[in-house]
């Protein structure tokens, strides 16, 4: 399992794996919100946490397909398959591989986008911590997506449509988080609600995931 | 005690049964050659004997991750050298001699080289090296030798008995001849007899 980490990092990090890409994009759309709705604090204030979350969310999402599509191209799905490592092991390597390399980046930007949304000071940290607590939550349905429409040629577009409906409970205590966090209330309550929804992906998307894959590579 | 087991096996492609009523078994030291036209289900029986998918009817029996699996796709990543792309099936299979491996099939010069720089005829050595890494009994090879020259197939042929001889088993479909000591099993009398049976499944295929 370190093995296969290691080897999705690496293939992430060398030339064409994307790494980074979705920081880029997280950047972009955070530079354009302001060019939009205008540089007015009281404009951009009420609307960034919801904009934040948007823009990891869609980030998250630009490079879901590749978590199984290029395993399943070159054969590499078939043989994992046969190999001594659990399907459900090896689908839970590849979506921590996945938040490594952009959950995690987004997570470390998010306080500068913050500021280029004029999010008070007193937002960041509950910010970073719904990312934190919400990210891998992203990264796992997606690789329960990616799972279903492996075999489907351009499956990217099918996967957004699967994928992004199941981003909701994510999407609404990660932005009421931030959102309680900028007003100076209590967060507690959307901290555990987006705790226990990534708590039960980790459960139980493994499995689904597996199997699904199961039924793709017949 | 025969390494593989198969009694009574019928597969489907699509939902279509391919073949049925194959049986064979393969002891320690033997191969097996499949052969028969095109669509007859070469492709799919492999895939079944190596778990891919479920044998509509029919036993196989043999051991618990035994089976090295080698098809037309040969898991490369471009990215990753020569010697990354084996040290890698290596580390999951459980350990093996990567520079052994390199040297059996002539890859040693190429260990550097990104796999994507590689001719076909390389990379499809490199995804037959990945065999001797994944130290497994039972190798289930489908056209190991397309794209292969001359010399790289006697090298393939001398890797596989090799193999043989270590007590290993192969299962190769394939329609040159390997100058393997071989059973030849031509499928041909085994293509599934057009019936009610045969119709694919439909969607609950999926959830057979």
């Amino acid at each position: 399992m370190i093995a296969l980490l290691r080897r999705d990092l690496t293939l992430a990090v060398r030339a064409g794996g994307g790494f980074g890409l979705g920081v880029a994009f997280f950047l972009i759309l955070c530079a354009l919100v302001p060019f939009g709705v205008g540089p007015d604090t009281t404009a951009l204030q009420p609307i960034a946490p919801g904009i934040l979350w948007l823009g990891a969310l869609l980030a998250c999402l630009l490079s879901l397909d590749r978590i199984f599509a290029l395993d399943h191209e070159d054969g590499s799905l078939d043989l994992l398959a046969t190999s001594p490592l659990p399907l459900e092991g090896a689908v839970a390597v590849k979506a921590l591989a996945h938040w490594i390399t952009t959950g995690l980046p987004l997570i470390l930007a998010a306080p500068l986008f913050g500021i280029l949304l004029h999010l008070p000071g007193q937002a960041i940290p509950p910010l970073l911590v719904s990312l934190l607590l919400g990210t891998p939550a992203l990264s796992m349905l997606g690789a329960f997506g990616a799972a279903i429409t492996v075999g489907l040629r351009r499956g990217g577009l099918l996967l957004s449509l699967l994928v992004l409906p199941l981003y909701i409970p994510t999407l609404i205590f990660g932005t009421e988080m931030i959102r309680r966090g900028q007003e100076g209330g209590a967060t507690a309550t959307p901290l555990l609600f987006l705790a226990g929804i990534t708590a039960g992906t980790l459960a139980v998307i493994p499995f689904a995931a597996a199997a699904a894959l199961r039924v793709n590579l017949r | 005690m025969s390494l593989l087991s198969v009694q009574g096996l019928c597969v489907a492609r699509g939902g279509l049964r391919t073949v049925e009523g194959v049986s064979f078994t393969l002891d320690a030291g033997q191969a097996l050659i499949l052969r028969g036209p095109n669509g007859i289900g070469k492709t799919t029986l492999l895939r079944t004997v190596a778990g891919l998918q479920p044998p509509v009817a029919g036993r196989i029996k043999m051991d618990d991750d035994a089976v090295a699996y080698a098809a037309h796709a040969d898991g490369l990543k471009g990215a990753l050298s020569v010697a990354e792309n084996l040290a890698f099936w290596a580390q999951v299979f459980g350990g093996g001699d990567v520079a052994g491996a390199m040297a059996a099939m002539g890859l040693a010069s190429l260990s550097d080289r990104p796999a994507a720089a590689l001719s076909a005829g390389q990379k499809r050595r490199l995804g037959l090296a990945r065999l001797l890494v994944a130290r497994r009994p039972l190798w289930v090879l489908d056209e190991p030798t397309v794209s292969l020259d001359a010399a790289s197939v006697g090298r393939f042929a001398d890797m596989v008995r090799g193999h043989l001889a270590q007590g290993g088993a192969a299962l190769i479909a394939t329609h040159i001849d390997l100058g393997l000591d071989a059973r030849v099993l031509d499928l041909t009398p085994f293509r599934a007899k057009p019936s009610p049976d045969a119709q694919p499944a439909g969607f609950n295929e999926a959830f057979a």
